[in-house]
């Protein structure tokens, strides 16, 4: 029998947990195409205001990624904007040229951004915030710095305020109305939330009607001129006013609309084939744009393309403002009326502002602020109506207050029902998620994360889902557990270290011994981790243990997979001659070496060596002048350069000299894991320096030093460590920030790794302001070189563990039988 | 019934290999890992990691163990078998220390008994 064809317009979070419910139920009903005008796979839109602060990465907030769509055969054309459906051949045709046919279709176009038709509302500078794109342009405008005036202050118009500022911007919030958020807040709370956002240095500015936005000139924004003729200067304009239901798509196929994509209570458009979900929609007259409505309206498309007879009735809605460090939470309908009661509760020194507000003995609206725990029980007892005359007295102080004596917090999350929802990102029931602990017998939070996304979006619930885990384990579950290194140990790496030095410990025995090592010798994952720890710790004193060195760093060369190794001569700041060339390839002839490749690094490898022929490789390359590439190591790899003012005619300062002088100041240091360099010329950044480990761009007026970039499993862009003006004070800044990386690293745990654990703050404060603190880890650094560099090729070619390199014994045939 | 026969060869001395190490006998086209264990044990396994051919006598050397390069299977040194939740088996040759000196049967394979 053939599938049915369903086809989705739009891939944001609705049709995404549309497919979800569908394929729980019947994963095989139907052959799926999704249309989505954005470039890439679904993502979780309620988190873009964590990535524009910068506490998120996209890669976090990925909720399907390519392989989901791969694993459930869904068919995924991204940047396809769909043109039109035609309803009678029932087809559909995307900008792209791409038509496919469909037996029952989805439309989720999702919403636009409101746009105020200001003067000067095209000008270059003017943003709006609605996806991954919007995004990043804030963080691009967001590294100019400047003033970014938002206008809008409901949601997301704040949530952008707060990411612009912590990304280092002066932000003025421009709000047409009395207080903030007035849709979700009563005016105290609005109040208080003013408050926060002045303390944190926003300048809020309420009944602020916006007039013009002012050309600079060359058509870009200036500033914003007011109703009352006062300006403010502004590098960006951000608008952030409201959405509109995006509804043309289904408007132009003759379907019936209103303000959006009019659906009855199954969901359906005035179409039979067609339905229309999310944000683009109106239902009974109202249009939806927070998350848990979508979910359910998913629920019901899912059942009913099943021809399931399931209705959507409308939804109650609460929201959460997802800023750092401001706790709001707001359900319902709050406004006052004769036939309302209130209940608030104000503590003004905890900064605690809570109000009920209750019909008939019903909750019809809450408003916390401050502390929020109790809001998806108070909004619970909303969406089922509880008549809660029986604990008026002490409803507001919470649920740990309810039945007598106050509980304990994981008592209240015991007595909460099994459908209550924990994780409201990804709408995760507390059912779901202590089954989910049982089953697959998890035992701690990233468990839970892995297995149900709960926690793994926000955040905010992380508490919840660890009280939870309490209730669910018992005493089995112990919270401040941390991962030990390896089985040989209950410590983690950060006691590891710290007590190697306390303790002065100083060969892998006296550790084993001293900490209690549960195995004889260690294994595989502890050694090599002990061994740098000590040759960090105790450079003069301590003997590298070679057994316990992964084989790469024991052979200075690159195992292969068929045993044969690769080796990579240094080539100073990508720097090479014809006679370091010339040497190059006699040696490939010599050696008949199968491979030659340009690495990413700018040196060369040479790859398929036999064990046996590195000793006299290395002897050849030597002659010629070269060291180990120490390709390698987990310590300095290489320092790529781009030609800088000796040739480049936009060159600012002389990167390649500066890579050099940083390569031959830092080679044959060990560190935690590799360590990657460059150093760019100028802005146009051919070295690529903003994704590596530390990377320096050169400009005018100096240096800018950047660190923890990655480009590999992750990919990150670096952060700024700051700005110096010498090439010396960039030298003692990159070793200062690389030592204190060797002294707190876990072993095999990269720079941008260590960095988001210590804190970026942290590293700047040491590294940039603390003078003395930088000179005390460039002066270890120094000391520490003069044990490590010294050529491991050269050492091996005047003999030193000849062993490594030549079999034991050759048994002749007669011998062996 | 046929007599036990075995063909020990001697392939060196213990001080040969480092502690916690490991040293290659060719034998034709087959290579032979001898481990030193840090208690001075000496076994002999096929070089050969059952998952993907990987040398084991590169491998790191603990607690009877040894680690792959390749892909960190965890070999138990006396019988050859993988560890944990890996499958698989490489080849065992018994070895004989008189005094320090080392002899191993290549005719005769755990794996064979």
């Amino acid at each position: 029998m053939n599938k049915q064809k369903l086809v989705i317009v739009g891939n944001g979070m609705a049709p995404g947990r549309m497919l979800e419910d569908l394929f729980e139920k019947n994963p095989d009903a139907f052959d799926v195409t999704i249309f989505n005008a954005e470039p890439r796979v679904n993502y979780n839109r309620l988190m873009l205001s964590p990535v524009l602060s910068g506490e998120k990465s996209y890669e976090d907030i990925i909720t399907h990624g390519d392989d989901w769509y791969r694993e459930h055969g869904v068919k995924l054309h991204k940047s396809a904007r769909v043109q039109g459906i035609d309803r009678e051949a029932k087809t559909i045709t995307s900008e792209t040229g791409v038509t496919e046919p469909y037996d029952k279709l989805v439309i989720a176009t999702g919403s636009d951004p409101f746009i105020i038709p200001l003067p000067g509302k095209d000008l270059d500078g003017v943003l709006t915030y609605r996806d991954l794109d919007d995004v990043d342009r804030m963080l691009e405008a967001a590294r100019r710095g400047g003033r970014a005036v938002v206008i809008g202050g409901g949601l997301l118009g704040l949530e952008a305020a707060a990411g612009l500022k912590m990304q280092g911007m002066d932000v003025t919030v421009l709000h047409l109305m009395p207080t903030l958020m007035e849709r979700q807040l009563d005016p105290a709370a609005g109040f208080l939330l003013e408050e926060e956002f002045r303390r944190r240095g926003i300048d809020v500015r309420t009944k602020a009607n916006s007039h013009e936005i002012v050309d600079d000139g060359s058509g870009r924004v200036k500033a914003i001129r007011l109703d009352d003729g006062s300006e403010i200067e502004a590098s960006i304009v951000v608008m952030a006013v409201g959405i509109r239901p995006s509804a043309e798509l289904a408007k132009s196929a003759g379907l019936d609309v209103n303000r959006g994509v009019l659906v009855g209570d199954d969901m359906r458009t005035s179409d039979q084939n067609i339905f229309a979900l999310g944000e683009c929609v109106e239902h009974r007259g109202m249009c939806y744009g927070l998350v848990a409505p979508l979910y359910e309206m998913a629920k019901v498309i899912a059942e009913n393309l099943l021809e399931g007879t399931s209705e959507y009735t409308g939804s109650l809605t609460a929201t959460k403002l997802k800023v750092t460090g401001v706790d709001l939470y707001s359900a319902g309908d709050f406004a006052e009326g004769d036939d309302r009661e209130e209940i608030v509760l104000r503590d003004a020194a905890a900064g605690v502002y809570k109000r009920l507000v209750l019909k008939d003995n019903r909750i019809v609206g809450a408003v916390l602020y401050g502390e929020t725990t109790d809001g998806p029980w108070f909004f619970d007892l909303l969406k089922k109506g509880t008549d809660v005359s029986e604990m008026r007295e002490t409803l507001i102080f919470g649920q740990a207050y309810q039945g007598g004596a106050p509980l304990d917090p994981t008592a209240a999350v015991a007595a909460l029902p099994d459908d209550a929802e924990i994780c409201g990102c990804n709408g995760i029931c507390k059912g779901k998620i202590v089954t989910t602990i049982t089953e697959k017998g998890l035992t701690n939070l990233d468990g839970v994360r892995a297995h149900t996304k709960a926690s793994a979006s926000c955040g905010t619930c992380t508490g919840l889902v660890e009280q939870l885990l309490q209730v669910t384990l018992g005493d089995a579950y112990n919270p401040a557990a941390v991962t030990p290194m390896c089985g040989c140990t209950h410590l983690g790496h950060s006691d590891v270290r710290r007590l190697i030095k306390s303790k002065e410990l100083k060969t892998i025995p006296a550790v084993m011994q001293e900490l209690e090592w549960t195995s004889s010798g260690g294994c595989a994952k502890c050694r090599p981790a002990l061994n740098y720890y000590l040759v960090s710790d105790w450079p003069d004193e301590y003997a590298d243990d070679y057994q316990s060195r992964y084989i790469n760093e024991r052979v200075h060369a690159n195992i292969q997979k068929d045993g044969t190794y690769s080796v990579v001569p240094r080539m100073w700041g990508g720097m090479t001659s014809s006679k370091e060339l010339r040497a190059i390839a006699d040696v490939v002839d010599k050696y008949e070496i199968p491979a030659v490749k340009c690495t990413g690094g700018q040196r060369i490898d040479m790859l398929g060596i036999k064990k046996e022929d590195l000793p006299g490789v290395w002897a050849d390359l030597g002659k010629a002048g070269f060291v180990s590439g120490q390709a390698y190591a987990k310590g300095l790899r290489t320092v790529k350069t781009c030609v800088g003012t000796d040739w480049c005619r936009f060159g600012t300062q002389d990167s390649t000299g500066l890579g050099i002088k940083i390569e031959k100041f830092m080679w044959g240091s060990w560190t935690p894991a590799k360590l990657k360099l460059a150093v760019s010329g100028c802005p146009r950044n051919c070295a690529e320096a903003t994704c590596k480990d530390i990377g320096i761009v050169c400009v005018d007026s100096g240096y800018e030093i950047h660190f923890a970039g990655a480009a590999g499993l992750d990919i990150k862009g670096t952060e700024v460590l700051g700005q110096v003006r010498t090439e010396e004070d960039a030298l003692e800044h990159v070793v200062a920030l690389a030592q204190m990386y060797r002294e707190q690293g876990h072993y095999l745990e990269r720079i941008y790794k260590w960095a988001k654990r210590i804190g970026y703050d942290e590293i700047r404060r040491q590294i940039m302001d603390d003078a003395d603190k930088r000179k005390a880890y460039y002066d270890s650094f120094v000391f520490s070189q003069k044990f490590a560099q010294v050529d491991p090729w050269s050492e091996r070619v005047s003999g030193k563990d000849k062993h490594e390199f030549n079999p034991m014994a050759v048994l002749t045939k007669e011998a062996a039988e | 019934m046929t007599a036990e026969i075995r063909n020990w060869v001697h392939i060196g001395s213990l001080e040969d290999i480092p502690r916690q190490g490991a040293r290659c006998v060719k034998n034709g086209d087959m290579t032979v890992a001898i481990f030193r264990t840090a208690k001075d044990d000496v076994f002999a396994l096929e070089d050969k990691c059952p998952h993907r051919n990987g040398p084991l006598s590169q491998g790191i050397v603990h607690d009877g163990c040894v680690t792959c390069p390749l892909h960190n299977w965890v070999i138990s040194l006396e019988t050859g078998a993988a560890q944990g939740a890996d499958e698989g088996r490489t080849t065992a040759f018994p070895v004989r220390l008189e005094d320090s000196r080392i002899f191993i049967d290549l005719s005769y394979s755990h794996e064979a008994v």
